[in-house]
């Protein structure tokens, strides 16, 4: 068992959101929640699954952790249920962490199925789980039937029944909330790590950063880049000081989309496939793009005044200088620069990386997303490999 | 606007206008636009119109989280400011609160008016009674809340600050209050022979979020209700056709309450 506590250096994780890109082409303005699933073809899907499947499995020799995530009603992301694929790489791997980033706690129905599914999977992978919890994308909002108005609410409460649930193993205990009511909680198996797996949430500002270093919760932040990273990390080790809780780099977690080969034009196509993830993501009609109650009332009023410029604003992918990139059009080129991309020779890799690490005042986590996109299984092969043997003993300097 | 105090809520109320007491409810969204009708009604009634906790100005304590608490609210509402023979109007979300106030406790109604009310399920379980208003197009809501939508329509760009808050606070409490069971309570339409009260049930004739159809299985099932549509009105004839709509009210309802 690896305990990353005693791991020195900056732990890898390598992502993917198993695209089911074969129905790319045959879809209009969204990408996600309206779209039939005849466009799924099963045998098409099944031999998609196992090839990222695969790729995963690699990662256990590779010295590259796992990192799942799940999207409902979508082609952009085949894994429905984050915890599948997950318990696959329990039993596939032996040595390596897994991390599902995440659980969406305010979508699900049954927080105690989430613990269960969790402690299970930790048992079975002999204490290799880290559990995230996701607030999740707005258009998540309709595949679940949640209410946005209640959604951080829920989201609170799941999760201090989860743990809660995960880290009581005098028998049943009652639970009567707002939102879930359960008369007795007693949740088997008991998970192998205690007093639970360590918990992690993505964040995208730094109010929410704030949170989760109240509470001592990992972060992962993911599509913010060069300009908006500094502020989220601040806010974190700012807000962890205040509450008396030890910063260690292990808490922050940045992920970039990562292409390296041995050229760096072949690192750069690389690069250039999987943005295939960032130019598909946000392609969702607008209607689901922000349920009442899902942002606060304040950031809709300024929607309303400004047409939508006020989240667009907030949420912006830009340069180093602050020039907006389109995120449906984005280059390999911009994407470095902005941050998101860390691109080229495992060389340009590592010096991109580093600029980044430096910039934002470090971090213990790189979220790498090995695969997206269109990438097929030979390069994302040579990806992950390459990477494991160049970039990765560098990383030993980082993040201790 | 006055303050007036429930339960510990401050209600953000217009009162206005001499005459029997006019209760009104707004529904989801341009609440501001009931004005001219409610200016109208001021004429002949004693009008208070409350906005409901969560939307607009008015605060939403934490418990505070279902059409039936803002049902509980306004039978203490009448109660403390101690009206009786009250005529209950209640437009799309609010027209739910009326017929849960109703079923409830008549004791101070004299009569509910019910403008394309929410709050039931007449299909079946794969049937859309209410249209899906937060997964249609924002353009296909509007033709279907307004017969003439360029006329209603606010130009958010030119509001201040104050209005453009209450009117995301208004959507916010919305989707808090009507997600889930969407925009109605399962087991209403089962109490409806509580109400006993006279009621008027008027639908605008191109509503296209609950068809006038809806409307009609609406008066069947209350006690003693007229059913009337209102021509060149989609879901807020209220704010369409003021004129109209403040007529028929006077025309059915006032002499009772004049008696």
């Amino acid at each position: 068992m690896t305990d990353m506590s005693q791991t020195k250096g900056m732990q890898v994780w390598h992502f993917s959101e198993m695209a089911y890109h074969p129905a790319w082409p045959q879809l209009g303005d969204s990408y996600r929640v309206v779209i039939p699933s005849r466009l799924f073809d099963p045998k098409v899907g099944a031999d998609l699954y196992h090839r990222y499947l695969d790729e995963w499995a690699l990662c256990d020799g590779l010295g590259i952790n796992i990192m799942t995530n799940e999207h409902h009603a979508t082609a952009t992301c085949a894994d429905s249920v984050c915890t599948i694929p997950m318990a696959i790489m329990a039993r596939e791997t032996k040595k390596v962490r897994l991390l599902a980033l995440g659980m969406p706690i305010g979508n699900r129905n049954d927080p105690i199925r989430v613990a269960e599914e969790y402690a299970t999977i930790d048992v079975i992978s002999r204490g290799r789980v880290e559990m995230g919890f996701v607030k999740g994308v707005p258009f998540e909002i309709t595949p679940a039937n949640t209410n946005p108005a209640e959604l951080m609410e829920r989201f609170w409460e799941a999760h201090d029944l989860i743990l809660k649930a995960l880290s009581t193993h005098d028998g049943p205990f009652s639970w009567e909330g707002t939102h879930f009511q359960y008369r007795s909680v007693n949740v088997w198996p008991r998970p192998w790590q205690q007093p639970h797996p360590p918990v992690w949430m993505p964040v995208g500002s730094p109010g929410s950063a704030e949170e989760a270093a109240a509470r001592g919760i990992t972060i992962g932040v993911l599509n913010t880049g060069w300009v908006r990273t500094p502020a989220i990390f601040d806010a974190y080790r700012k807000k962890a000081a205040e509450a008396g809780r030890e910063m260690r780099p292990e808490k922050l977690a940045y992920m970039a989309l990562i292409g390296v080969g041995d050229t760096r034009e072949e690192g750069w196509r690389r690069a250039d496939q999987i943005l295939g993830y960032s130019r598909t993501s946000g392609i969702v009609a607008p209607q689901f793009q922000n349920p009442p109650g899902y942002v606060a009332a304040g950031l809709n009023a300024q929607m309303l005044k400004t047409g939508g410029a006020a989240m667009a604003r907030a949420t912006r992918v830009q340069t180093k200088d602050g020039r907006p990139i389109n995120a449906r059009t984005m280059q390999v080129e911009e994407a470095i620069d902005a941050g998101l991309v860390f691109a080229g020779t495992p060389d340009d890799v590592w010096s991109q990386l580093k600029a980044f690490y430096d910039h934002v005042g470090g971090f213990g986590h790189l979220l790498m997303m090995g695969q997206g996109g269109l990438l097929d299984h030979d390069d994302t092969v040579a990806n992950l490999t390459i990477f494991s043997k160049e970039v990765l003993p560098r990383l030993a300097e980082l993040g201790c | 606007m006055e303050r007036i105090e429930v339960a510990g809520i401050a209600l953000e109320t217009l009162m206005a206008g001499d005459g029997p007491p006019l209760l009104f409810l707004h529904g989801g969204d341009y609440v501001a636009q009931n004005r001219p009708f409610l200016d109208r009604l001021a004429h002949r009634w004693h009008v208070i119109a409350p906005r409901h906790p969560g939307f607009g100005n008015t605060p939403r304590p934490a418990w505070f989280r279902s059409v039936h608490d803002i049902a509980y609210l306004y039978l203490d509402l009448i109660e403390q400011l101690e009206l009786d023979n009250v005529l209950l109007v209640g437009s799309s979300l609010g027209g739910w609160i009326a017929l849960e106030m109703a079923v409830r406790s008549q004791a101070r109604l004299g009569g509910l008016v019910l403008i394309d009310s929410l709050g039931l399920k007449f299909g079946g379980r794969e049937e859309r009674d209410i249209a899906d208003i937060y997964a249609l197009p924002a353009e296909e809501v509007l033709r279907r809340s307004f017969a003439d939508p360029a006329r209603f329509v606010p130009d958010y760009a030119a509001l201040d600050d104050n209005e453009v808050m209450a009117i995301a606070r208004d959507r916010e409490a919305t989707a808090l209050y009507g997600w889930k069971p969407y925009m109605h309570n399962p087991a209403l339409s089962h109490w409806l022979h509580r109400i006993t009260r006279a009621s008027l049930v008027l639908w605008g004739e191109e509503d296209g979020i609950v068809p006038p159809a809806y409307g009609e299985k609406l008066a069947a099932g209350l006690p003693h209700a007229r059913f009337h549509t209102i021509a060149g009105a989609g879901h807020y004839p209220q704010i369409e056709q003021p004129e109209a709509v403040d007529d028929m009210i006077a025309e059915i309802t006032l002499p009772e309450f004049q008696r």
